[in-house]
């Protein structure tokens, strides 16, 4: 038995191959869409696996820390300690900011944590380079893509930080890489305005007749210095005992504590849902037309391939070759176009990837279904190219 | 013959599939959940570390002295301006008297009239005595009455009790004049040590309530650090030990200093210790009152144990430990973390003995099932 499609390929194998390699380029840049859709879910999804809590203790009424801004007292955490089934509670601030490096500015998300034991939710769960923070103040550990170097000094705001350590993988949901420093560094940060302002203030101050009172000289250094001080954090992380269901303690927190708790779960939806919504729906409808259109383009190639074998089909169908033998060599020679596409189309996918600016996830999943979808579609498009190819004249062969 | 073109095809081909076979099978399996994760290992060694705790602090003067009026007044005049060295007892300035100087002539003249006035009372007591004396004798010959004897004595008692109320009258305005006089000199600013202007408050004509500084004066002898350690990593903080010092205008400069007492009062709002640190020999030139330093006070070194990099710690399912590298599989051991440095190093008290391997940094988080292809140094990280 001679394969129709073995040899019809072998025919003309180099424009065979092209086309499977044009078809691939563009399969690949399907898969990397798919990459590029589920590395903006699975940014949004490390950020919140980083903290390594259970729970999110943030201002009644608000829904932060990451889609609205949500402020505490720091000392809250001293009180949810004390709640049945808290196994730890940390503070935490996030600040987005440009960090400049180098002579240009670096988009940073700026997390404050507790220092402490390493482990301490909040901190990075693995590091590539360096060692974690062990100082109270101006000590940094920052993501790998942010390009720092370890030893570095870096400013933010008014202080140096030194780079003790760098983490892979701490990424803010947009993506910005996160610098971790001290929360006391980043409070100050966070809340302390600049020199000029705190002058202007003083001066303002100074000039109010109310806090500037002959009769009570040390008024005015008092509400300065109650001005520039800043007891706040965005939010408390929460650790739970194992085998505690987070339900079980948000509630009472909502009730008594008078503060707006979120589950993990929650935060999920808040991050996926509000947050990073349209940007991924975005991409997600990019990807259903970039999906349509390589379905469109294998189909018409299939076509087109038969149609330029119309006169050899006709000569077959003319020396009395059996229809289903035909369509098996359709069917077959698009499949295997089908297979050369998704190898071709994986391989590049692979091969870029890794300079994207952002994260694109390849899941193995998506690449499988995405194998299925590319033989069904070759299947589908065959299936045209069969009708036509057997209502082809067998007159044909002889011109017409 | 008719064969070879065929042949020649069919290598072409193979030449093309065979290698993208086996780069797919290459990506397949190096990307994505299926492939290793890049991991370095350290090895476990006993080693002496030098725990350090580290704090920030400002330079504060040990000794203030705030120089103002214990009376409410107008300042007239200030002689010394900020960064002058004054000595002990040097006057820095006055307060105005307004009419204490008028006051104080009044009472002069108050105390000149009190001892005219006892001038008169004794020239009165004595001839009251006198009279008394005469009539005494006078009554003991009988040439006179009883009745102006007693009327003589009576007088002369009088004159007595005149004589002691002018005295002490002349004590009253004496006292009334010295009081003036001390609250004139009261008025003057004077400085109470050898010391350094540190601010002036006030100018001349400046109305300033009572015990309002004027003045500050502080000793620059005394200049020390108000440091704050965080409390959860403050333990063996004591007074005594060996520190030192950066101020943040002198960055890379480190001056010796030791712990000089540990305050009995944390601050329970910012969770810190507090502690006093000296210098050793006072930097000069001084540092600026209120200038930021950074302290790093040395605790003595420790015993040889199993250290660690902290980067080898991870939290898995409520329990700290390391991740172990054995026989090229990975296994969580939970260990017990003892005294740490500030470079990094934790000493280890249980499970894990010299020679051990664990993983220090790793591309993802690790499983229990991840795959682990162990290299020199992770790709992107330095040192």
């Amino acid at each position: 038995m001679i394969s129709l499609a073995g040899r019809d390929i072998l025919h003309s194998w180099g424009k065979f191959v092209f086309t499977g390699v044009g078809l691939g380029l563009l399969i690949g840049v399907t898969l990397s869409m798919a990459g590029i859709y589920r590395g903006m879910v699975d940014d949004a999804q490390v950020m919140l696996d980083n903290t390594g809590a259970d729970l999110w203790v943030v201002q009644q009424g608000t829904q932060g820390p990451y889609a609205e801004s949500s402020s505490l007292y720091d000392d809250v955490y001293r009180s949810l300690l004390n709640m049945p089934g808290v196994e730890y509670a940390a503070n935490v601030t996030y600040l987005i900011m440009q960090v400049g490096h180098g002579g240009h500015d670096v988009s940073t998300m700026v997390v404050g944590i507790m220092s402490g034991e390493p482990g301490t939710p909040g901190q990075p769960r693995y590091l590539v380079a360096g060692r974690h923070i062990t100082r109270s103040h101006y000590e940094a550990v920052a993501d790998i893509t942010s390009g720092f170097q370890l030893g570095e000094r870096i400013r933010i705001r008014r202080n140096l930080y030194t780079l003790v350590g760098l983490s892979k993988r701490t990424v803010s949901y947009n993506g910005d890489p996160m610098v971790f420093i001290p929360i006391k560094d980043a409070q100050e940060a966070q809340f302390l305005k600049d020199n000029d302002a705190l002058i202007q203030q003083r001066r303002r101050n100074a000039e109010n007749p109310a806090f500037n009172r002959p009769g009570i000289p040390g008024l005015l250094a008092a509400v300065n210095a109650s001005q520039s001080a800043n007891a706040y954090v965005n939010a408390v992380l929460v650790k739970l005992k194992p085998g505690t269901l987070p339900e079980d303690v948000a509630k009472p927190m909502r009730r008594w504590k008078r503060l707006q708790v979120y589950t993990r779960t929650q935060m999920e939806s808040i991050l996926v849902d509000k947050v990073i919504a349209k940007s991924a729906r975005q991409i997600a409808l990019f990807l259903v037309i970039l999906a349509i259109v390589s379905a469109a383009i294998v189909a018409f190639i299939i076509y087109t391939l038969t149609l330029g074998k119309i006169r050899e089909i006709a000569v077959l169908k003319l020396i009395g070759t059996k229809n289903r033998t035909i369509a098996g060599m359709i069917m077959q020679q698009s499949i295997a176009l089908g297979i050369i596409g998704f190898v071709v189309g994986k391989i590049t996918a692979t091969f870029w990837v890794p300079i994207f600016p952002k994260y694109v996830l390849l899941e193995p999943l998506d690449s499988v279904a995405g194998f299925f979808a590319v033989l069904v579609i070759c299947v589908l498009a065959s299936v045209v190219a069969i009708r036509m190819a057997l209502k082809v004249d067998p007159a044909e062969a002889i011109g017409g | 013959m008719k064969r070879l073109p065929l042949q020649k095809r069919t290598l072409a081909l193979l030449a093309v599939i065979v290698p993208l076979l086996v780069l797919f099978v290459y990506v397949a399996l190096r990307s994505g959940p299926l492939a290793p994760v890049a991991v370095t290992v350290a090895t476990v060694k006993a080693k002496s570390i030098t725990p350090a705790l580290f704090g920030i602090g400002t330079v504060e003067a040990r000794y203030t002295y705030k120089i103002g009026p214990t009376v409410a007044g107008r300042v007239q005049r200030l002689d010394v301006h900020v960064g002058d060295r004054v000595k002990a007892g040097q006057v820095l300035g006055e307060m105005e008297p307004v009419d204490l100087d008028d006051h104080v002539r009044s009472q002069e003249s108050a105390f000149k009239r009190a001892e005219a006035a006892l001038r008169e009372a004794k020239a009165r007591q004595v001839h009251a005595q006198t009279q008394a004396h005469r009539y005494e004798q006078l009554f003991a010959v009988r040439s006179t009455s009883e009745e102006i004897v007693t009327i003589k004595r009576q007088e002369l008692q009088i004159a007595d009790a005149v004589l002691s109320a002018a005295r002490e009258d002349v004590a009253r305005a004496r006292s009334d004049r010295e009081a003036l006089v001390a609250q004139r000199g009261n008025l003057r600013l004077i400085a109470p040590v050898d010391g350094l202007v540190s601010s002036r408050d006030a100018d001349p004509g400046t109305t300033v309530v009572a015990g309002q500084a004027v003045v500050e004066v502080i000793d620059p002898k005394s200049l020390w650090l108000n440091v704050r350690f965080d409390q959860i990593s403050a333990s063996g903080l004591a007074a005594g030990l060996p520190a030192r010092i950066v101020l943040r205008s002198r960055s890379g400069q480190a001056l010796a200093g030791r712990v000089l007492r540990v305050e009995p009062k944390a601050d329970a709002v910012t969770e810190e210790m507090l502690a006093k640190v000296n210098f050793d020999t006072q930097p000069e030139p001084l540092p600026p009152v209120g200038e930021l330093a950074e302290v790093t006070a040395d605790l003595p070194a420790l015993p040889a144990a199993p250290v660690i990099p902290n980067a080898a710690i991870h939290r898995e399912h409520d329990q700290m430990g390391v991740w172990q590298v054995m026989d090229g599989d990975l296994h969580f051991t939970p260990v017990k973390l003892g005294a740490s440095d500030l470079d990094g190093r934790v000493q280890i008290r249980e499970r894990l003995k010299n020679g051990d391997q664990v993983v220090v940094y790793s591309e993802k988080s690790l499983t229990t099932r991840s795959r682990i292809h162990v290299v020199e140094r992770m790709p992107g990280g330095t040192r």
